[in-house]
């Protein structure tokens, strides 16, 4: 009698810590077994040379050293860089399509959904269009180039351009993604600070700089992240556009880990593990990033 | 669904006296669980077919056959033999069956060959064989050639070629007529890897060829620049179509049908396309790969497909029973005819379908191949070797030029493979 009692007041006077905990449980749970403990799992077996059916032999940082070595890996890391640094343009891209589309003339409503139609579709009908447009003989770029009586080029076949070829199609839906971002936020923005500003005589540019902008903060910080991540996460588009080809030229780090540790002649699990562990290192410094800049954020609104 | 074999009582009596005397007729019970990967229509028919008349002279035993997509089945295959693996499983000859073999998941069934379980397949065996020991047999396989159109052949007054004299002269005059000798997409690679095979047998035999597959000779041997040079003499000619790094193999199809190139180097099994494309038989003829090299016999590129017992197999007299039922002449016959794969049986005393390729093919593999019988680059190659190496042909298809950039990273990758 007096242990239930014991009991059901411990559980009376914890209630507001164990409600929040009891609720997060299953994701948290979810969460530790399926995204945490694998990241732990790719760092042990990225010290071992498995072929993930038969013994797995421990080779200290073998994988490691190899990977210094390999070509593959190091013109995937390049493409990587690539892919982080242009597929950032979709942001100004996004804002200015957004800033454009911000205004209140009849059937707007038809125009925007139209230009945030690419994000609706799927990466992998994007990469087919997009490698349709760039077939060497009947695709339609070719055509275009030759009206202005340019030579035809095969851009997915040539492997200084196939990897620009196939952001350029990754940015399609990326910009209205970025896009959509900036016209939420743009209903959000004080107009009595606009008028402000045009009181005091701020126009164009400067108008844009100053006073937008900065209101426009929120949306440029998720906008940053979705295509950094969007980025870092370029696997279908390469896969369906050139399969990594011509020659390997057009692999990022996470093709190439796929190749090496699933693909048909792959199976080299420590090796696919090595470069998930470098790719995972260098999503951390992002990672790290956006979270130390939500936490100043939220602290200085608590303030 | 289409019926296999009509004579079931010979093959049952055959079947069974094979499988050991102790064997009666219907003592085969409980359950048959076979996963395949013989996806695509045709081949799905047949071994939807094969089921039923194996039950149907089993009536005590129940089948459970999974068709999985052929291509998932390359890299699904690992999980199904290592959980709760089932009693018979496809898979490929040679090398390919290396990982299975050396973990322990294929079982060793040397003792069904030695004990006659598979007559007529003698000539096979070799590409069973690992370690010494066989490990599956072989369903069916088919020949590769040169596929190409004898139209254009008779209008510019071509001939087979035999040698590679013959074979640069003729490919001049297909140029200088304004189309490509040869149409080819090295998009999956693949396809680089058939010629390189055949410019390595031609140049230096199949014997080195396979030293070459094994590891025992560096890719920076003279030997195989030689292969290399003889291969940039078709390129440098034009031979090849362009961006040919861009289109699938299919994708490459429209050119040969629509007539820009004139002939493909390829496995049997693209007749098919061929004729649906609507090119009759008076448009398309077979000729082997001329020879380079007087000196050196022919070499042939010619896959099989095969049937595996995994090592868990629970069933494993039933599983022996069908194996020596697919290997029977009869079935044979019917299953790589016309009707069936189209291809060619792999048993010696099984009939070769009344069809132009087939035959020729048949022919072919049997009297002018003494070199050797190849089952493919990906198949004799370890798979490691064999992507680092299909992406260096790739590459040198395009950029004749970085050859010795290609054979020293091959090199490289040799020495870390094989060690």
């Amino acid at each position: 009698m007096t242990t239930v009692t014991a009991t059901g007041s411990w559980v009376q006077r914890n209630r507001m810590t164990l409600t929040p905990l009891l609720f997060l449980l299953p994701g948290v749970l979810f969460f530790v077994v399926y995204v945490i403990s694998p990241i732990f799992q790719s760092f042990g077996i990225s010290l071992y040379e498995w072929d993930g059916l038969g013994e797995a032999d421990y080779i200290g940082l073998d994988n490691y050293r190899e990977l210094m070595t390999d070509r593959a890996f190091e013109i995937s890391l390049w493409n990587n860089v690539k892919w982080l640094v242009l597929y950032l343009l979709a942001i100004p891209a996004g804002l200015f399509i957004a800033l454009f589309l911000n205004q209140t003339v009849r059937g707007i409503r038809l125009y925007k959904s139209l230009f945030f139609f690419p994000f609706v579709l799927s990466q992998v009908v994007v990469g087919l269009v997009f490698s349709w447009f760039y077939l060497p003989r009947e695709g339609l770029l070719n055509a275009m180039l030759a009206l202005f009586g340019l030579e035809p080029v095969n851009i997915l076949g040539d492997p200084q351009l196939a990897t620009y070829g196939i952001i350029a199609a990754g940015l399609w839906p990326q910009t209205a993604y970025c896009m959509i971002l900036y016209l939420t936020g743009l209903n959000a923005v004080d107009p009595e600070q606009i008028e402000a500003g045009r009181l005091d005589g701020a126009k164009g540019w400067r108008m844009l700089w100053h006073v937008v902008l900065p209101q426009l903060r929120p949306a440029t910080f998720i906008a940053f992240v979705v295509t950094i991540i969007g980025a870092l996460r370029s696997f279908d588009l390469i896969s369906i556009m050139t399969n990594g080809g011509p020659f390997g030229s057009t692999r990022v780090l996470s093709f190439l880990m796929f190749e090496k540790a699933l693909g048909e002649y792959g199976f080299r699990m420590g090796y696919g593990s090595a470069i998930a562990v470098v790719l995972f290192l260098i999503m951390l410094v992002f990672i790290g990033y956006f979270l130390w800049q939500m936490w100043r954020d939220e602290r200085a609104a608590r303030h | 669904m289409r019926s296999i074999v009509k004579t079931p009582l010979a093959v049952l009596a055959a079947t069974t006296m094979l499988s050991g005397a102790a064997v009666a007729q219907d003592s085969l019970s409980g359950t048959l669980r076979i996963s395949s990967d013989m996806s695509n229509p045709a081949p799905r028919a047949i071994i939807e077919g094969l089921v039923e008349d194996f039950g149907e002279m089993h009536p005590d035993l129940d089948i459970e056959l999974t068709v999985v997509d052929r291509e998932a089945w390359k890299t699904q295959i690992r999980n199904v033999l290592s959980a709760n693996p089932p009693d018979v499983v496809n898979w490929y000859a040679a090398n390919r069956m290396g990982p299975y073999v050396d973990a322990g998941l294929f079982m060793d069934i040397s003792d069904w060959w030695e004990a006659g379980d598979y007559e007529g397949l003698e000539s096979v065996r070799g590409a069973l064989t690992m370690d010494g020991r066989q490990w599956g047999i072989p369903y069916t396989y088919y020949q590769w050639g040169v596929y190409y159109r004898e139209d254009i052949y008779n209008e510019l007054g071509l001939s087979e070629p035999t040698t590679w004299e013959e074979e640069l002269a003729n490919c001049e005059v297909i140029i200088d007529s304004g189309r490509a000798c040869y149409t080819i997409g090295t998009r999956f690679l693949w396809t680089a890897g058939g010629w390189f095979d055949y410019l390595n047998m031609r140049t230096n035999g199949f014997d080195f060829h396979m030293a070459l597959a094994r590891g025992e000779v560096p890719w920076t041997d003279e030997r195989v620049r030689q292969t290399f040079a003889n291969w940039r003499e078709l390129i440098d000619m034009g031979a090849f179509i362009e961006d040919h790094q861009t289109y699938s193999w299919q994708d490459a199809l429209p050119l040969m049908i629509n007539g820009e190139a004139a002939a493909y180097l390829m496995g049997n099994f693209v007749v098919p396309h061929l004729r649906e494309a609507g090119l009759t038989d008076d448009q398309i003829d077979f000729y082997q790969f001329p020879a380079i090299n007087p000196d050196v016999e022919l070499g042939e590129d010619a896959p099989t497909d095969t049937f595996h017992v995994p090592a868990g197999a629970e069933n494993v007299e039933a599983a022996r029973a069908f194996l020596a039922y697919v290997a029977s002449p009869e079935v044979q016959t019917e299953i790589n005819g016309p009707d069936g794969l189209g291809q060619l049986p792999v048993n010696a005393n099984a009939s070769v379908a009344d069809d132009e390729f087939n035959q020729q093919g048949f022919e072919m593999l049997s009297e002018n191949a003494q070199g050797g019988i190849a089952q493919f680059f990906d198949r004799d190659f370890p798979a490691e070797m064999a992507a680092i190496g299909m992406e260096g042909l790739q590459e040198f298809m395009v950029f004749p030029d970085n050859l010795d950039d290609i054979l020293n990273r091959l090199e490289q990758a040799r020495q870390r493979i094989y060690d």
